[in-house]
């Protein structure tokens, strides 16, 4: 635990000792080797808590109201800090490269890099509440400093407000809830609370709070609004990190969360299960309908967070029902999405860092061609679209195959609410697959092949070594995980068990489900703690190994049809190209069905490949069109632009917004930025708090 | 490793070519002609295996490795097909997944090698192959519910090797409604019409055809090769559907499997001939009519 703790606080200290460095250069490599260090540091104990080894829960005594300062490393926290030992290294190391021709002074993003990185970390570990909020709010104050790096943009400044907006709002909820909870079980430590025997009512009410806290963070629809701000200003590195890895802590806290809730009730399960499906479909049509690449990826974290909310979902009403499948595969391909959106989404900001980078511009429809002159992008950039879509020998495919296993296995005829969850899972996870499938289609083929479009995407050069490795590290890892998925299974399981309550002995024999289908939810799990062994429901004695090895061996045979894949597609395309004249080849222009001169700017845009799709849902996307049809047989220059708008920002937070700001008008009496007015209302309300402290003691 | 299991893979790879020859042939029989003979693919791919190829400038290394990687999908995915009583040569738990996102990686190099071209052709046809694929998957996933809840969830060779005259006795509508709504599937992924027409390579309206416009020499014998291996997957799915392969002596399974398929086959060729092509905006609506009809199934299932 102590390595652990180390490992947060070296990129911190070398962050600040960047503070002061003039030279860039040498401002970037300290602050990476920060990040380095303190992830090696890290990744001991994480690795051996998921090799099986349990660390004890390290308490210090803490000059604050509510416990003890708490740090502890279970299943749960060790399979989160994954994606972050894996993408802020590599992050860092591509921000070396992004950041290097930057005239402004580094010594300020590079050490919020850092604080954001460590406090990711140390949220993980967080296990008093108090702790956890104070964590929560570094990390997202530090990301903010990120986002508003380009802060000469109003754009920017902009999208800095949203978020910092929106994840106010998120803490807010945060602080609720702990405060509801604090009292409930009179300390903050996790441990009391998760001893604080809740009624059920105010569990649920505990429990959407939860969804909004944590929601806003992980960009649950329509919550999401600060995403697609955010994301596209930061710098690429940053949004990496805060899309493939930060938004994840949300994921983290909502399950951490549900240890603390004790029993599920149906509902949450459902609300999970309708709130994935909602930010998966919608999430994807949002993404279709954007022409700004990190926009249009922005738009796709909310649809992956959708599909682990979707298996997350699965995994508690598996908890309600008692049907260790749904459990163990759907929580377990929801937790493991986690680590593989990180991986692949993190590879596509870097993907379109290196785009905007060596083109200067983020519009889809400018760019084109990009694979002659950047050829390792382009391979990167083509096997994370394959992951994210979910298509094999990837890794992407894996969890939702977990997923989809899950729906499957747990529908049962005679229970129709378990086919209801089936058809959402297998109807939703398609259509979702489909349509980011298409998505990615696009941004892939629009950004990458065909000619280029401007001068600037003509001009591109490919970037340097520093900026490349990162990314084929990441491509690399995405493959790894989808061929050795069977291990990837293996590894999130401590994390399933922390959720799911299952116990862990695999001595308890298989007994076999009565009917698999309905049982009383006042059985389901009791106890939390391990140190008093509750009695534990019949169905639930059942191991996990069940639906786990039938579904490694799945997962096993998948493997070797992906391998097979590899080898037949290599295998055909060499036996092609040594037919006889099967390495002749004749140069010529595309054909163009007659027209003689066919322009780049008259090839397929990323607006006109997508419209079909968009249509199919233009209630919800409400596209605007500028421009219009040339009329007339010498008709004038036309011009045609589409723009879609966030639904959710434009007709429910806007209206909210200045609804709030009118009725909350009168209080502006009392702020007149007179700095000594501001302090003497500090010191009414501390007074009062005294006052209201000494009353209570006596 | 046994041998029998691939008796099936491999009668795909000889025939798939066969049974388009058997489509053509129908549509000839229909409109009065006599037609091209019914290995006519065979000789067509054996002229393009020997040919060299023409690249446009446009593209890149895409466009080349494209065919491979699609013909690779389908040879794989026959390897998951049963053959009634006979397992695929690789069965597990929820291959039909598998499947599905084989087809749907296979779809997925097809589409990017037409933008690789940098024609606005082959991107409209790419446009318009990934919106009705994303409305035909959810479809497919759902007649497979409905065998799942019929069967249990196990392999799709063990799901199909349970259906025999008995079924077709107490649930012989849900496998009319699943196997009706997989056939406009095979329609519409096989780029048949009424959804779009194989024939024609220079109408707007095209979507499958127009997406491999520049392929040429041995690309284009892998491309339509894998075509011809993707009607035969479909045709398959839907014929262990409907066949009640367990009621028949081992020895009778084979040519009634292959029977079942030429019967397909023919059923495309008569429905190629006597309905006319969609208009494009209609083409969703049947996509998600073929999800309902699985969808009323799922209802019966769970009324019944």
């Amino acid at each position: 635990m102590e390595l652990f703790i180390l490992g947060c606080v070296i990129p911190v200290v070398l962050g600040l000792g960047v503070l002061p460095i003039r030279r860039a250069q040498t401002a970037l490599w300290v602050a990476t080797l920060g990040v380095w260090l303190g992830c090696a540091c890290a990744a001991i104990p994480v690795v051996s808590v998921l090799t099986g080894h349990d660390l004890p829960l390290r308490q210090m005594a803490w000059n604050m109201p509510g416990g003890a300062l708490s740090f502890g490393l279970d299943g749960l926290s060790a399979f989160f800090c994954l994606p972050i030992l894996l993408v802020a290294p590599l992050a860092a190391l591509y921000g070396c490269a992004y950041l290097a021709h930057e005239k402004k002074r580094l010594g300020p993003v590079l050490f919020f890099y850092n604080v954001l990185t460590a406090s990711m970390l140390l949220l993980l570990v967080a296990r008093n509440g108090l702790l956890f909020l104070i964590v929560w709010e570094l990390m997202a104050v530090s990301s903010f400093f990120l986002v508003v790096f380009d802060d000469e943009k109003p754009h920017v400044r902009q999208a800095g407000w949203t978020y910092l907006v929106a994840t106010h709002i998120g803490t807010a909820a945060l602080l609720v809830l702990f405060a509801i909870l604090g009292q409930q079980a009179g300390s903050l430590d996790f441990e009391a609370l998760a001893k604080a025997g809740l009624s059920p009512a105010l569990a649920s009410v505990l429990f959407v709070l939860a969804v909004i806290g944590f929601g806003t963070k992980a960009g649950f629809m329509p919550l999401h609004v600060w995403l697609p701000e955010a994301h596209p200003a930061a710098p690429s590195h940053v949004s990496a990190l805060m899309s493939g890895v930060m938004i994840k802590t949300g994921i983290y806290g909502l399950l951490r969360l549900l240890t603390l809730l004790g029993n599920p009730a149906p509902a949450w399960g459902w609300t999970l299960v309708v709130i994935g499906l909602v930010s998966g479909i919608l999430g994807v049509a949002f993404a279709l309908a954007q022409h700004d690449l990190k926009r249009l990826l922005a738009y796709h974290s909310v649809e992956n967070i959708g599909i682990i909310t979707l298996g997350i979902g699965a995994g508690l009403l598996g908890l309600t029902w008692q049907q260790p499948v749904l459990i163990v595969l759907g929580l377990g391909g929801g937790i493991l999405h986690v680590l593989n959106h990180a991986i692949f989404k993190s590879l596509l900001f870097l993907g379109a860092g290196a785009v905007v980078h060596s083109t200067g511009t983020r519009d889809i429809d400018r760019l084109g061609g990009l694979i002659k002159s950047m050829r390792w992008t382009a391979v990167t950039f083509v096997v994370a679209s394959a992951a994210i879509s979910g298509l094999p020998p990837f890794n992407g495919f894996v969890s939702e195959f977990l997923i989809y296993f899950a729906g499957f296995s747990g529908a049962r005829a005679d229970a129709p609410q378990t086919v209801v969850l089936a058809i959402g899972i297998a109807a939703g996870l398609a259509l979702i697959g489909g349509l980011a499938a298409a998505c990615f289609a696009k941004a892939f083929g629009i950004v990458f092949l065909g000619e280029p479009r401007s001068a600037q995407a003509a001009g591109a050069r490919e970037v340097g070594p520093a900026m490349r490795w990162p990314m084929a590290a990441l491509a690399l890892a995405c493959l790894g995980i989808g061929l050795l998925a069977p291990a990837a299974v293996q590894t999130v399981l401590p994390a399933v068990r922390v959720v799911g309550h299952v116990p862990v002995t695999a001595t308890q024999e298989a007994t076999v489900l009565p009917t698999g289908g309905i049982a009383k939810p006042g059985l389901a799990m009791a106890a939390t703690d391990s140190d008093e062994p509750s009695p534990r429901p019949a169905a639930l004695t059942m191991p996990p190994t069940e639906p786990t090895t039938l579904a490694v061996r799945s997962l096993a045979a998948i493997v070797r049809v992906s391998a097979g894949l590899l080898v037949l597609a290599v295998g055909l395309f060499v036996i092609r190209r040594h037919l006889p004249r099967g390495s002749e080849e004749v140069a010529t222009g595309t054909w163009d069905c007659g027209y003689a001169r066919p322009t780049a700017r008259m090839q397929y845009t990323a607006s006109s490949f997508a419209q079909p799709l968009t249509d199919l849902f233009r209630l919800v996307l409400g596209t605007r069109k500028h421009g219009g049809v040339p009329e007339g047989f010498f008709p004038p220059p036309a011009t045609f632009e589409t723009h879609t708008p966030d639904t959710a920002r434009e007709h429910l937070f806007a209206p909210l917004l200045r609804l709030i700001d009118r009725s909350l008008a009168p209080l502006r009496r009392v702020q007149r930025g007179r700095i000594h007015e501001y302090l003497l209302y500090i010191a009414i309300v501390l007074v009062l708090l005294l006052i209201w402290k000494a009353g209570g003691r006596s | 490793m046994k041998i029998m299991p691939w008796a099936l893979p491999l009668a795909a790879w000889i025939l798939a070519p066969l049974m388009l020859g058997i489509i053509n042939r129908v549509k000839a029989f229909f409109a009065g002609r006599r037609g091209p003979s019914v290995w006519q693919l065979y000789y067509d791919l054996f002229k393009l295996l020997r040919k060299a190829s023409v690249y446009s400038r446009s593209t890149s290394p895409v466009i080349r490795v494209g065919p491979a990687v699609v013909l690779a999908c389908m040879i794989l995915a026959t390897l998951l097909l049963p053959w009634g009583g006979l397992a695929a040569p690789t069965t597990f738990t929820g291959d039909i997944i598998l499947l599905a996102y084989l087809l749907g990686l296979a779809r997925f190099a097809t589409v990017l090698a037409a933008l690789d071209t940098g024609s606005s052709f082959e991107g409209m046809g790419a446009s318009r192959e990934v919106q009705f694929a994303a409305l035909a998957e959810p479809s497919f996933f759902l007649g497979m519910l409905v065998l799942v809840l019929h069967f249990g969830f196990s392999g799709l060779s063990n799901m199909v090797a349970g259906i025999s005259l008995e079924t077709w006795q107490t649930s012989g509508v849900l496998l009319i409604l699943v196997a009706c709504s997989w056939f406009v599937l095979l329609l519409a992924e096989n780029c048949r019409i009424p959804v779009d027409d194989p024939n024609t390579h220079l109408e707007l309206t095209m979507i499958h055809e127009v997406m491999v416009l520049d392929y040429g020499g041995p690309d284009l014998a892998y491309v339509l090769y894998a075509a011809s291996l993707k009607m035969w997957i479909f045709a398959a799915l839907v014929v262990n559907l409907l066949v009640p392969m367990r009621s028949l002596a081992p020895w009778l399974q084979a040519p009634v499997f292959l029977a079942g398929i030429v019967l397909v086959m023919v059923l495309v060729g008569i429905v190629e001939s006597i309905v006319a092509r969609l208009r494009l905006q209609q083409v969703p609506k049947i996509l998600i009519g073929s999800a309902l009809l699985s969808l009323i199934a799922l209802i019966v299932r769970l009324v019944g």
